[in-house]
């Protein structure tokens, strides 16, 4: 596909991965906000090709992951009342709740639909005229544009059935957060590319500033993703806490205004908590006022939902960066795809899936470590 | 949150009342919403994400890019500061099996 | 009187006034008898069959006997390039020639669910006909039920056969050994994208169709240059990377694969770019992957390429005794990756 086999190729990643190597000379933090820059990561093994003294540490960029566990309670309630149609993204299917999926669900009798786009689920709105409609709006800001145009549309042709079930997060509050938090060991971040593209990188300036950080406005493809690292680390060997955009091709520092338009139309801001995080101030959207009348959680009252999460479950220190999946001690043994004790093992960019699933847990060798000394990578997998 | 793929717009159309597109994507054609790209025009390429044209690509920008990562160690390849250890292959290299 | 069924099996007697399957075609009696003789005898045409007995009686030629089943749930029940009919054929041949057995014959067992249009009921058949009569082999036996309307999805197939296992091969999973070379027949993932291509709210346009294609012949190639293959499997459900991991698993080895060596079609690689989804675990229905030993490998190889079903033929990799029961990629920017067997099927995903 053209615009991405190019950003894939093998040879320029070596030399990029060389380039990084060649001014590396101290160890550096580097966090990564989305989590499909860290599937991107866990999957190409960009990892394995750079210097020992780079640590990736993996974000909570991963919204399947930070859902807040009542929101999931109450999908669930609402997907399984006779007459529901629930529509859904295919990442949320798994993702357990207190004691169940959308996935056993489904199984019961509950009408749930995976859809490719949110505009889809208002077709189906459209077709089924005598059935109650819920998309779950989850996502980001790169999300967030589609989900407001599917509940101005319903809006728009008066769908009273269409209704969203709405759980967005933001990144910058994010951002802010894990730099205020106590020992928090992040000194550089590689900003998510695609939010970005909606939202423009104006918000981070300020961010890098407060917090002395350099932000890299990064893309996913391999080369995207080494490109991201090689001006961060540029960064901060010259300890130069400043914003740069390693995204041009596709992000302005503007954005997209008609997006953003809609956005403060549909959204409005909100305190959010974040499933093993926590509640952050202002870092979430719910449907405005002049929505109201398609927010799902007023439409369908699922009485006093009560959350139990697991006790186990170490996400929110994952999310945060503080420990690495492998350093879980349910890891791969009582947590895995199959019996996921929390959502960072069944997002396909959570870090706990995808260390589990790329095999993060044997020991594969680090890259050119013919070239270093005989130090212990901090990278180097843990056996599980 | 970010699983976008790279499009090129060929057609453009109404779709009640919102803004639509065909895009072909390495030979697949899909219906994507182009509201939030009202100066897009057929030919251009656009990221698409769940369905929705977020974004025009810089064609230029990332001719830029590209020109730049090949130039990549070329320089100290010239000056010949290059040394064997920069192109080191990650461990575990897979001997190449037999080729026909 | 309904318009006769448009068939191309042109029987003379028109099916009765029934556009669609009812309870009744279930019951055992004349509606079931009426679409036995009208339907399934000629477009199966084979001598067995027409006896109508309660079992087939045959007399197989000498050798060990390969036995296998496989039950068609497959939706929609058509799709570009094939129906759940050929599935039902091509995937049963397929089980018994990946253990080198020349397939012989089949029965073919139908649940109908009350309402499925007699038409669609039609083309199904004449796909499973068609199927058949390409692989060479003979449906002797069959059954059909018919369910309420709501239980059943329009029509379950299963199909069993049997075949006979030439001298000298011993193909099995648990022979893959250290140093063996690893073969795909083809490009991987173009029935799983198909099918996704006409799939509820994931649709496409696209000229993918489904590889679904009988095997046997491309085996009977392989096998001319020897007798001594270690491992045959075709990676239908959970695609290539399933097969490799149970191949791995039930033989303690290793295996590893270049990313850049795996064939794919580029409108199947931007398909599942689009969804989110990696081709290594969408499913196959005409490709088969060979664990040969290394001496064998460019004579197989040229074999494979020389046959329809082959052409595109690649070597992807070998079979190692590091990391025991993993399967491991090489990935295109020269690092690794472990590719892990999925939880369930693969969904598409937006993050």
């Amino acid at each position: 596909m053209k615009y991405l086999a190019e950003f894939r190729d093998g040879e320029i990643a070596q030399r990029l991965a060389a380039e990084i190597r060649a001014i590396t000379t101290r160890p550096w933090a580097i966090m990564e906000v989305c989590g499909g820059q860290t599937h991107s990561i866990l999957r190409n093994g960009i990892d394995q090709l750079l210097p020992p003294e780079i640590e990736l540490i993996h974000g909570p960029g991963c919204p399947v992951c930070v859902t807040p566990l009542d929101m999931i309670d109450k999908a669930l309630a609402i997907a399984a009342i006779p007459n529901v149609i629930f529509t859904s993204f295919g990442d949320m299917l798994r993702v357990p709740g207190s004691d169940r999926d959308l996935f056993r669900v489904k199984s019961e009798g509950g009408d749930v639909r995976i859809v490719y786009s949110p505009l889809d689920a208002v077709q189906i709105a459209r077709e089924n005229p005598t059935k109650q409609v819920v998309f779950f709006g989850i996502g980001f800001e790169t999300t967030a544009p589609a989900n407001a145009m599917a509940v101005h549309v319903a809006k728009r042709e008066g769908l009273t059935n269409f209704s969203m079930l709405v759980s967005h997060v933001l990144v910058p509050p994010a951002i802010d957060a894990i730099m205020s938090a106590p020992g928090n060991r992040v000194q550089a971040f590689l900003a998510a590319g695609h939010v970005c593209s909606v939202m423009g990188f104006w918000q981070y300036p300020p961010l890098a500033a407060k917090h002395h950080v350099p932000i890299v406005i990064t893309g996913f493809e391999p080369l995207d993703v080494l490109e991201g690292i090689r001006r961060t680390v540029q960064c901060l060997e010259r300890n130069e806490a400043k914003v740069d955009n390693a995204y041009a091709r596709v992000v302005t520092f503007d954005g997209n205004a008609a997006a953003q338009a809609l956005l403060e139309e549909v959204f409005a801001v909100t305190d959010r908590a974040w499933r093993g995080i926590g509640v952050i101030p202002a870092s979430g959207w719910r449907l405005s006022a002049a929505y109201a009348d398609y927010d799902a959680e007023h439409r369908f009252d699922v009485g006093a939902i009560r959350t139990t999460e697991s006790a186990e479950c170490r996400a929110g220190e994952v999310l945060q960066g503080a420990i690495k999946p492998s350093q879980c001690e349910a890891f791969g043994t009582r947590c895995t795809p199959r019996t996921p004790l929390g959502a960072t093992m069944v997002s396909s960019e959570g870090a706990c899936a995808a260390y589990f699933n790329y095999g993060r847990f044997h020991t594969l060798e680090r890259a050119s470590s013919a070239t270093r000394d005989s130090n212990t990578s901090p990278k180097a997998a843990t056996v599980g | 949150m970010c699983l976008a793929v790279p499009g090129q717009i060929v057609d453009i159309f109404d779709g009640s009342g919102t803004r639509m597109a065909t895009l072909d994507f390495g030979g697949i054609r899909k219906t994507v919403c182009l509201a939030y790209l009202p100066d897009a025009k057929i030919g251009e390429y656009a990221i698409v994400h769940v369905g929705f044209a977020i974004s025009l690509i810089d064609e230029a920008s990332a001719q830029e890019t590209l020109r730049h990562f090949r130039e990549l160690g070329i320089l100290e390849e010239e000056l010949g500061e290059a040394s064997p250890e920069q192109y080191a292959e990650p461990h575990g290299e897979v001997c190449d099996p037999i080729r026909p | 009187m309904a318009e006769p069924i448009n068939t191309t099996w042109a029987c003379p007697i028109p099916l009765r006034d029934y556009p669609s399957i009812v309870i009744g075609h279930g019951g055992g009696g004349q509606l079931g008898n009426e679409l036995v003789e009208h339907l399934f005898k000629p477009a199966f045409a084979n001598d067995e069959l027409d006896r109508m007995a309660d079992s087939a009686v045959l007399t197989l030629p000498a050798g060990r006997i390969a036995y296998s089943t496989d039950s068609f749930v497959v939706r929609p029940l058509e799709f570009p390039g094939g129906s759940i009919g050929a599935l039902a054929v091509n995937g049963t041949v397929n089980d018994l020639a990946m253990s080198g057995a020349t397939p012989l014959v089949l029965s073919a067992g139908f649940i109908l669910e009350e309402g499925l249009p007699m038409a669609t009921l039609g083309r199904i058949v004449t796909d499973m006909a068609a199927a058949a009569k390409a692989a060479g082999v003979r449906i002797v036996t069959g059954d059909t039920k018919v369910v309420e309307r709501g239980h059943g999805d329009g029509c379950y197939i299963n199909t069993s056969g049997i075949g006979v296992v030439r001298d000298g091969v011993q193909l099995s999973p648990t022979r893959a050994t250290p140093g063996d070379v690893v073969i795909v027949s083809g490009t991987i993932g173009d029935h799983g994208m198909a099918i996704m291509s006409v799939r509820e709210g994931l649709e496409f346009d696209t000229t993918i169709v489904s590889d679904c294609a009988p095997l046997n012949g491309l085996v009977d190639a392989m096998l001319a240059v020897t007798p001594d293959l270690h491992v045959l499997r075709d990676p239908t459900r959970g695609g290539l990377a399933s097969t490799l991991n149970e191949i791995a698993g039930a033989s303690g080895v290793g295996i590893v694969i270049r990313e850049a060596a795996l064939p794919v079609l580029p409108q199947v690689a931007s398909a599942c770019e689009i969804l989110g989804m990696d081709p290594v675990f969408v499913a196959n229905e005409g490709k088969l992957v060979a664990i040969v030993p290394p001496q064998h490998a460019t004579a197989v190889l040229q074999a494979m390429r020389a046959h329809p079903l082959g052409s595109r033929a690649a070597i992807i990799g070998e079979v190692t005794s590091d990391h025991p029961g993993m399967l491991v990629a090489k990935t295109a920017i020269g690092a690794q990756r472990v590719i892990a067997m999925q939880l369930g099927e693969q969904l598409p995903r937006i993050c």
